[in-house]
């Protein structure tokens, strides 16, 4: 019961990206001008996940803007796909933008099982990838291509260094909590790995299929069995029951609650008293004492009026990365080779901080212990320097 | 298991059980009564919460706002059924099920339009903000004792309403014979509103009632709209009673098996219905 789009809002989204494309403002159809390059924007703008496709396209755009408009020499021109986040429409969605409308760029997605079948078009196609959120571990690394980056996270490595954090703040048994699907079990990895290396021991492992939000069953069985501390993952409307609930039931003097940010980004005014002093890892937080994050924040919060979200800066570094490759070949994204090795060879000056881009093509970059305070996840410490995924499985790396 | 713990989790088995009941009885109602499948049911849970949501902020009282989400939800059930649902009842199921499914994208819409795709939280009535300790760790939120009594309660009033008033017994027989209750001088348009607008109502005010611990967020309707179902089919269609006894199977089966078969978690639920359908297929307490 997830796709509740319609041919007919479908035509009408299409139509509307269309005559976006074909306005003006974006196309500036200038004689002896090279013809404006076509990036592919496919990304969630309906549905449970539209909140963080407009994040993502509003600070590209963003960035965009800022250089005039122009990357590498070129006009940008957007063909802008709503994914619907709906997996089965993954290869066919993106295999429009690629073979009919011919984007030289494919920037996408949110959601990791509409992402592996981008990942199919674009290692099938050769078509230059940017991945802007989707963190499926395998999208750089068994399926790894040297035409596709990611400007985000791989799962792993938004949760490895907590472990490390909890033991050193005294935790040494732990329960693990999170949905059974494919994301929720390579956090469950990447935890697992980074706690028991701290030397940690996981004394309870509870799982509940997603996207099932009945928790009192499962927190009473953390209850049951005392651990130090409790470690999950949750997003969404997920994370704020499944805190609010967690706070409820009293664990959260007795048993502290650990997580990714995800826990608690963008969910803190629902999440209200409840999710106060949390302490969460991920590569960004609020209050980062960054001078380029600073710019950021108000650039973006002066051009749309809102805040800027860890989505929002991953979408502002695509933008970034793809500057990058298209300088070093004045704009001629035919120059493959040169051009990736322009985008493999840079440090991005990001508002998370500066990173580098690991062979398997994903971000190197610190991981922050952040905690709730007020509204805010706030910046603590850097839990992890320069924290690299090991890209398990990707042939890019030898 | 412990015996503390057990009692615990047969706490949280009854107290899920109650609310799905909640929520079921509409949908039984308007199957059984009307004979429409309904499933647009969720959305209703959808907007009730919402509703909670929007209403509580507005008028800073949880209760003034239930009591006006609960005259909105009837409302809104009159204008849905005057507007389409009187038109189905000569129909094929199919037709329904077209129908109550645009119903869904046009709630899924509006609610993206009117409240935007955001997670929102509504906060428990001070009053009854706290727990009970049970053990040395956990503890019981009261809110949720609140919300079982007011589902039992609930319960208690369709049971007399159906079974005890005059109305009751029209609604009885207009789900028996819908022509002879015409022929007797009974408005059976009035009525079936009336009982759709009963549904919309009851679903809506499950919604509201959980606002506050399950929060609230785009999709929510979909998540409770299979269960219902699946409730609704292994009671018997049709019968409130058989809802009451499903829910709380359900309720009590999904949370033991969460905690005892974690692997077949997602199952638990579908394989109590599939066993329940071999041995009666017209579920516990349904019609032959």
């Amino acid at each position: 019961m997830k796709d509740h789009r319609n041919p007919r809002r479908r035509f009408l989204q299409a139509a509307g990206g269309l005559a976006l494309t074909a306005s003006p403002l974006s196309a500036p159809f200038v004689i002896a001008q090279p013809a404006p390059l076509k990036v592919g924007l496919m990304l969630p703008y309906t549905g449970t996940f539209a909140a963080l496709g407009n994040a993502i396209t509003n600070a590209f755009k963003l960035y965009v803007a800022e250089k005039g408009g122009k990357l590498g020499g070129r006009s940008i021109e957007y063909v802008v796909l709503d994914d619907e986040s709906e997996p089965s429409k993954a290869v066919d969605n993106a295999g429009r933008l690629v073979n009919r409308d011919k984007v030289d760029v494919l920037v996408g997605t949110v959601h990791s099982g509409v992402q592996m079948g981008m990942v199919k078009v674009s290692r099938e196609s050769g078509v230059l990838s940017i991945i802007p959120n989707a963190g499926a571990d395998a999208a750089t690394g068994g399926l790894c291509a040297p035409n596709i980056f990611r400007t985000s996270f791989s799962n792993w490595q938004t949760i490895y260094a907590l472990g490390k954090v909890m033991v050193e703040r005294g935790h040494k048994s732990a329960a693990w909590i999170s949905w059974k699907y494919a994301a929720g079990e390579e956090m469950f990895k990447g935890f697992k790995e980074g706690y028991e290396k701290a030397g940690g021991r996981i004394v309870k492992e509870l799982w509940l299929p997603f996207p099932n939000v009945e928790f009192q069953a499962l927190i009473t069985e953390i209850a049951a069995a005392k651990p130090d501390a409790t470690a999950c993952f949750f997003a969404g409307g997920g994370a704020v029951k499944f805190v609010k609930d967690y706070d409820a039931a009293g664990l959260k003097a007795r048993i502290p609650l650990y997580g990714n940010g995800f826990l608690t980004d963008g969910t803190l005014q629902a999440q209200g008293a409840s999710a106060q002093g949390i302490y969460t890892t991920l590569h960004y937080a609020d209050s980062l004492d960054i001078p380029k994050d600073r710019e950021f924040r108000l650039n973006y919060a002066k051009t749309y009026k809102l805040q800027p979200d860890v989505y929002a800066v991953q979408g502002y570094d695509a933008a970034q990365l793809l500057d990058v490759g298209l300088r070093a070949v004045k704009g001629d994204i035919k120059a493959k080779g040169q051009l990736v090795a322009a985008m493999e060879n840079v440090t991005i000056d990001s508002p998370r901080g500066r990173w580098k881009v690991s062979k398997a093509h994903n971000p190197v970059q610190d991981s922050y212990l952040r905690q709730v305070v007020g509204e805010q996840n706030k910046y603590v410490a850097v839990a992890w320097k320069a924290l690299e995924d090991p890209a398990r499985g990707c042939k890019m790396t030898a | 298991m412990d015996p503390v713990i057990f009692l615990i989790q047969v706490l949280n088995g009854v107290q899920y059980g109650l609310l799905l009941f909640l929520v079921a009885s509409g949908l039984t109602l308007i199957f059984g009564i009307l004979g429409i499948i309904n499933l647009a049911h969720g959305s209703f849970y959808m907007v009730g919460a919402y509703l909670a949501f929007s209403l509580t902020e507005r008028m800073g009282n949880f209760w003034l706002a239930l009591a006006a989400g609960v005259l909105l939800a009837v409302a809104l059930g009159m204008a849905l059924e005057w507007l389409v649902m009187r038109f189905l009842y000569p129909r094929d199921h199919l037709y329904q099920v077209l129908l109550t499914y645009g119903l869904i994208l046009v709630f899924e819409e509006a609610r993206s339009l009117i409240w935007g795709d955001d997670v929102h939280g509504v906060q428990v009535p001070a009053a009854l903000d706290f727990s009970i300790p049970l053990t040395d760790t956990l503890s019981y939120q009261v809110w949720r004792l609140v919300m079982s009594a007011v589902c039992l309660a609930i319960a208690a009033a369709m049971y007399w309403l159906i079974q005890r008033t005059r109305l009751g017994m029209m609604i009885r027989a207009g789900a028996v014979n819908r022509e002879m209750v015409q022929s007797l001088g009974i408005d059976i348009g009035l009525l079936y509103r009336v009982v759709f607008a009963l549904g919309v109502a009851l679903a809506a005010l499950a919604g509201m009632l959980a606002a506050p611990v399950s929060s609230v967020f785009p999709g929510m309707g979909n998540q409770v709209l299979i269960i219902s179902f699946v409730v609704v089919v292994i009671g018997g269609i049709g019968s409130v009673k058989g809802a009451l006894v499903a829910a709380l199977l359900i309720g009590l089966a999904d949370t033991f098996g969460k905690v005892l078969l974690p692997q077949l978690a997602g199952m638990v639920v579908y394989l109590l219905m599939a066993a329940v359908l071999l041995w009666r297929p017209q579920g516990i307490f349904g019609r032959t």
